[in-house]
Formats: structure tokens, sequence, C-alpha cells
């Protein structure tokens, strides 16, 4: 008989289950989520009017810098190592993950990560201000003196990440099932496999980056000062490095929550497996060799401009093969409109209005007007917000079931999944034509013609924010009040092997492997 | 866990070492690609020694000098001629004007960036106040000399050169040093 989780605290602290931190991982990500949230709350309502009511342009700094930093560090990467922790493992048939105990030091770094970044708003000259990808020299010359902190807080990220997904390589590639052989792996776990060696390949380049910014600020050296012989642009070259494959790491996982969904829905196999597979490799070797197409306004060589163009558009080939296969997977499928299927179908047509906004910012020469303008801000949040929190919500309902036994509001999660459409849509959209027009990003203050625009923009911001308290209330009434349910397939034709076990999960699943055949 | 599980971790962090190494690699790695590909608009950091062939008198080429202070920097720094016209082969010497305004000893040190980037390569510098940092006593001013040579490989579809200097104030960094070599 197995043991079941220990009692009280100790249960989260000392956690090495997989569910246990899987669950940790969730709920963390969620705090991150309100808390990235809620500085977007305020840039927004800064921006409801032109002029300068709420808040100071330096903190305004602060808020844009953080709201990027938390997001993308503490929200969505977190919430996809958690996905990864509790499903990879009921997937592929295993007891557990690989590593348990560097798992629950990998998540237990993460609050003190981030404790120490947000703290840093509280200290003299203020927080981080210099955007999130902070460009030296404003990260390293003008930078305030808490950048220290910030920089310490990012290291601890990288080691969390890093062993994150060593630990998922780890799991997938030695403790799969009996007969589970590579090419029949769900594809949520495929593209996390994937996603796993991006990690490991680009995290310590980021570690490196801000480990130079530190020689540069405490130790005299000057890799981003050309006073001392350096060069501000490598900053950039080494930020983008990890910066482009990052936001691949971002949507991988994305693309996997995705193809498990629509084909559960569509009552249909997914179409064209394989393909999915090749697919995800291929954008991610695409990651590596395309960073220089953020800074096509740093005066690159015009032969630089064309490599970096073309090698940009050629990862629409293989991303649109993805949605290829997605539409197809629907294509004369018998379709119910689920809420998880609600938010992949939303996932599928809004990231590819990301993409497309994607290939006209690729083009070198048009980017010149695009660059750091609205314009990217818009096309950035239809790929990360559209995309990587669309997925997630999805994946939520889609799992929620399994995770506690209970059913959500069919009702309720429709109510969540509309709000947050028109919520999204009604923010950023807007933002495309302000970037056309001229306005640029992380600006408190804009010009009048651009007012209506920009109030459309924070009512649906303001909108998009509810939408996530109704996210939270639908789950937290589901786990104490949601209608009990014991089947093992929630779904009428989920496939996978966390599909034949009970609901609840038990404590302790597959200790003994499963055969798949 | 298993032997092989452990030999695929011991391999993943030895991959997570050597891309930390590798990201610091990045830095050298840019600067050879600058140089083999001249991308960058750097020219030599040290006195150019290789040999210069005679004077082509058939070909003119128009050098510009700009010069400009990184935004801290209170000297006044100007090109005494903003333009000269050379011949390739020809070795040229010009100044540049400092002056210090401030009642205070100061260290400056000038970034040179020749632009088109793809004359780099050919832009030799035999002597430049570039080379080292400059100190300079308050409220005094001086001429700082540059020697320089076109070479004749200059790709003929190039007729102006323009050599930009941005000078940095260094004071602060020359006693970081000087107090390392005093320790």
């Amino acid at each position: 008989m197995a043991h079941g989780p220990e009692k009280g605290i100790a249960r989260w602290v000392l956690a090495t289950n997989h569910k246990d931190i899987g669950i940790l991982y969730l709920w963390f990500s969620f705090a991150m989520f309100i808390v990235g949230g809620s500085f977007a709350m305020i840039i927004r309502a800064e921006l409801f009017q032109p002029g300068l009511q709420l808040v100071m342009p330096e903190f305004f700094n602060q808020m844009t810098t953080m709201h990027g930093l938390v997001m993308v560090f503490g929200a969505v990467m977190p919430a996809f190592v958690g996905l990864a922790n509790y499903m990879i493992p009921v997937m592929i048939g295993a007891p557990d993950m690989a590593l348990p105990r560097m798992n629950n030091l990998s998540f237990w770094i993460l609050p003190f990560a981030f404790a120490v970044l947000l703290a840093s708003l509280f200290m003299e000259g203020g927080g981080p201000n210099f955007g999130w990808t902070f460009y030296a020299p404003l990260s390293t010359t003008y930078a305030p003196p808490s950048v220290t902190y910030f920089i310490f807080g990012v290291h601890l990220m990288g080691i969390s990440s890093i062993m994150g997904a060593i630990n998922i390589i780890a799991t997938i590639m030695n403790m799969r099932a009996p007969g589970m052989t590579l090419m029949k792996m769900p594809l949520f776990v495929w593209t996390w496999l994937i996603t796993a060696f991006l990690l490991v390949a680009v995290m310590p380049v980021l570690a490196g980056a801000v480990t130079m910014m530190l020689m540069d600020i405490h130790f005299g050296t000057s890799f981003f000062s050309a006073a001392g012989g350096g060069d501000p642009v490598l900053f950039q070259h080494i930020f983008w490095f990890f910066g482009h494959p990052e936001v691949y790491i971002i949507i991988l996982p994305a693309f996997g929550v995705i193809s498990e969904i629509i084909p559960t829905f569509s009552r249909k196999p997914l179409f064209g497996y394989a393909s999915m597979v090749y697919a995800t490799a291929a954008i991610a070797f695409l990651s590596f060799i395309v960073w220089a197409h953020h800074m096509f306004t740093v005066g690159m060589p015009l032969i630089g401009e064309l490599y970096f163009m073309w090698a940009t558009m050629f990862i629409a080939v293989p991303t649109a093969a993805k949605v290829f296969n997605w539409i197809t997977t629907m294509f004369k499928g018998s379709l119910t409109f689920e809420t998880p299927m609600l938010f992949s179908i939303a996932f599928v047509f809004l990231f590819t209005l990301g993409g497309l906004t994607g290939l006209m910012l690729a083009i070198a020469p048009a980017d010149m007007q695009y660059h750091d303008s609205y314009f990217v801000v818009a096309h950035f949040h239809y790929t990360m917000v559209a995309g990587a929190i669309f997925s997630l919500s999805a994946s939520v309902y889609y799992w929620l079931p399994k995770w506690t036994g209970r059913m959500y509001d069919e009702t309720m999660g429709k109510v969540h999944f509309w709000v947050a459409f028109i919520g999204f849509n009604l923010t950023f959209f807007p933002q495309h034509f302000l970037g056309l027009a001229g306005m640029p990003r992380r600006i408190p203050d804009y010009t009048t013609q651009f007012t209506d625009f920009n109030m459309m923009s924070s009512i649906g911001a303001f909108t998009y924010g509810l939408a996530q308290l109704i996210f939270l209330f639908n789950v937290i009434r589901t786990i104490y009040f949601g209608k009990k349910t014991e089947k093992e397939q929630t779904w009428e034709s989920a496939q996978g092997l966390e599909w034949t076990l009970p609901s609840p999960l038990p404590y302790h699943t597959f200790e003994r492997p499963p055969e798949v055949k | 866990m298993e032997q092989q599980g452990k030999w695929l971790v011991a391999k993943l962090v030895a991959a997570v070492i050597a891309m930390f190494a590798f990201g610091f690699a990045l830095v050298p790695l840019y600067d050879v690609f600058c140089e083999v590909t001249g991308i960058n608009g750097k020219t030599n950091t040290e006195a150019y020694q290789g040999k210069v062939k005679g004077i082509d008198k058939t070909r003119e080429i128009k050098v510009q000098f700009v010069a400009r202070n990184n935004d801290a920097m209170p000297w006044t720094f100007k090109p005494v001629k903003k333009t000269l016209t050379v011949h390739p082969g020809e070795s040229v010497l010009t100044h540049f004007y400092v002056k210090n305004p401030v009642a205070k000893n100061m260290v400056g040190q000038a970034i040179p960036s020749v632009s088109p980037g793809r004359a780099a390569a050919y832009f030799h510098k035999t002597a430049c106040f570039c080379f080292e940092r400059q100190p300079l006593d308050g409220l005094k001013d001086t001429k700082m000399p540059l020697v320089f040579v076109v070479d004749h490989d200059l790709p003929k579809d190039i007729k102006t050169i323009t050599l930009a200097y941005t000078l940095f104030d260094v004071t602060d960094k020359q006693m970081d040093s000087a107090q390392l070599s005093a320790n």
C-alpha cells in the first residue's frame, strides 16, 4: 500500500512527488500572473488618457520592465514547467520525475528569486527600469543601484529553469513505459523535450550576459562599454541569442497542449503527427539562427539584414505546417465546443494573426518603421497571451477534472472564455493601428490623436484582467464544489495514458509501468 | 537512478557549463567575426606595421573627420581640418583639438569608427591618439596627432571615407587602474 502525502506544510516544503511540485508550480505561476497583471493594469490605467495622471515616468518604466520580467520568467515559464511536472510522468507511464529532490530545489528557488526581484521595487532608486530586455548601457551605466538584485534574481531563475529542464530530459529519455517509443509519445511530451533542450542551451547564455553586466558594473570590466573597448551592441547580440530561443521555449509547450486538446474535441486523431514533431524540431533549430531580427535598426550591414530577414521568414514554413495540421485535424471532425476547445480554437486563430504580424516585422526595411512601436507590442502579445496564456487556460480546463476528480462548470468556463477573448482582442487589436500610426512603446504619454485607441485598449485590458478573476473563481469553485466525476475518460475520445487512470489522479501512479501497444 | 540516467544528467550538466562558457566566448567571437568581415567599422587598435607601396597619384580619396563627445564628457573636441583629400599610399598627418574646460585633471579615451564599414580594413592608422588614454590637466588644451594611410586595395567604388571619433570620459576608470597598480 502506497503511502499518502505528508501532513500539513511539510507536504509542500519537502515535496518530491511530481504532482505536488506541479501544483506548487501552477499556483506560484498564477500568483505571479496576477502580480505581473497588476503591473499591466497600472500601465493601462496611466495610458487611458494622454498626459501624466497616475504615476511618474520613472515608475512607469519600472512597471513595463517588471511586467515583462514577471510574466515571462514568473508566470508563463513556471506554468509550463508545472504542467510538465504534473503531466509528463502520467503521459509516458512513469512513476515520478527522474530527479525528485532536484525537482523540489528547482521549484523552491523560484519564490526567493522573485522575492529578490520584486523587493528591488522598494529600494532606493527604484527597481529595474530598463525594459525586460535590459539593454546595456541602460542596465549598466545608467541602471538604478538595485540592478545587482535584478542580476541575482535572474541568476536564480536561470538555475531553476536549467534544473527543471535537465529533470524533464532525464525523465523523458529514461523513464518511458515499455513500448512507449519516441514516436509514440504524446505531442506535449515531444514539445517539452525539445523545449528542455532549448533551455539547457540558452539559459546559460543569459546567465553569462547578466554576469558580464555584473562585472561591468562592479569589477571595472568593459564588455558593453565602448570607452573601455567593449561594445553595447554586443549585449544585444548575446541577449537575443538567448532571447529568440526563449520565445519558442514559451510557445512550444503551448503547441503541445493544443495538439492534445484539438484531437480530443474533434474526435479524430491528430493529423500529421510525425510532421508536427519535425516541425517542432525545425522551429527549435531555426530559433538559434535568427536572433538579430530583433536588431534590424542597430546598423547592420545589408548582407546581415538580408540573411536575418530570410532566415526569419523561413520559420513561417514549419509553423504554417503546424497550423495546417490543427485545422486539418478539425476538418470533418465531429466537433464540440467545450471550454478547452474554445480556447484552443482561439489559440489557432489568434496565434496565426500574431504569426502574420511577425512576418511583417521580419521584413527588414518595413521593420525600420515598426521597430519599438506598439505594433511590436501587439504582435508579441498575440503570440504570448493568445498563444501561451490561452493554451494554459485551455490546459487547466482540460486536465482539471483529472487533477481534482471534479467537473468545472461549463457555463462559467464559457463566460471566462468569452470575457477573455473579447477583452484580449479589445486590448491588443487597436495597438496594431497605434503602432502603424507611430506610437512608440514604453512611454507613459502620447499625443492626443492616439487617445481613442488607447482608451479602447485600456478598457480591454481591465476586461481581460477581470477574466482572470473569473478563471480563479472557476478553479477554486471546481476544487471545492465541482460535481464529482470518477470517470477515467473525462472527455469522450481523449487519447493518452493519463485517461486510463482514475480521477482524481491517485497520489502515486504507474508504480508498475503500463503496457503501451 | 540507473547508470544510463546518471550519465545523461552528467552530459546535460556539461552542456550547461559549455553553453555558459560559450556565452563568454561570443565576446571574442564577435570581434573576430567583425574583424574578418570588417562590418563593424572597427579599425586597428594598435599602430599599423604593414608596408606601404608607393603613392597612387591617379586616385583621390576624400577623408572626412567627425568628432563627438559621449554624453558625460565636457571637453571641447574637434578636428583641426574637417576634410582632407588624400592619395592611396600617402602617409598623412592631421590633428584633433581638445580642451578641458573643467578645473580638474581628466582622462579621455577616443573610440574610432569608420564608415562605410567596408573601408575599415583599408584605413590604416600608423599613429593615433586613440591608441592610448589621453590625460589632460584642468583648463588646458592640446592638439592630438593622427597619422594614417589609405590602402591601395580600397574598393574602387569608395570615394569618401568618414572617420568618426567618440570621446569618452574615463577619468574614474583611470583612477581605478592606478589604484590597482599601486596596490
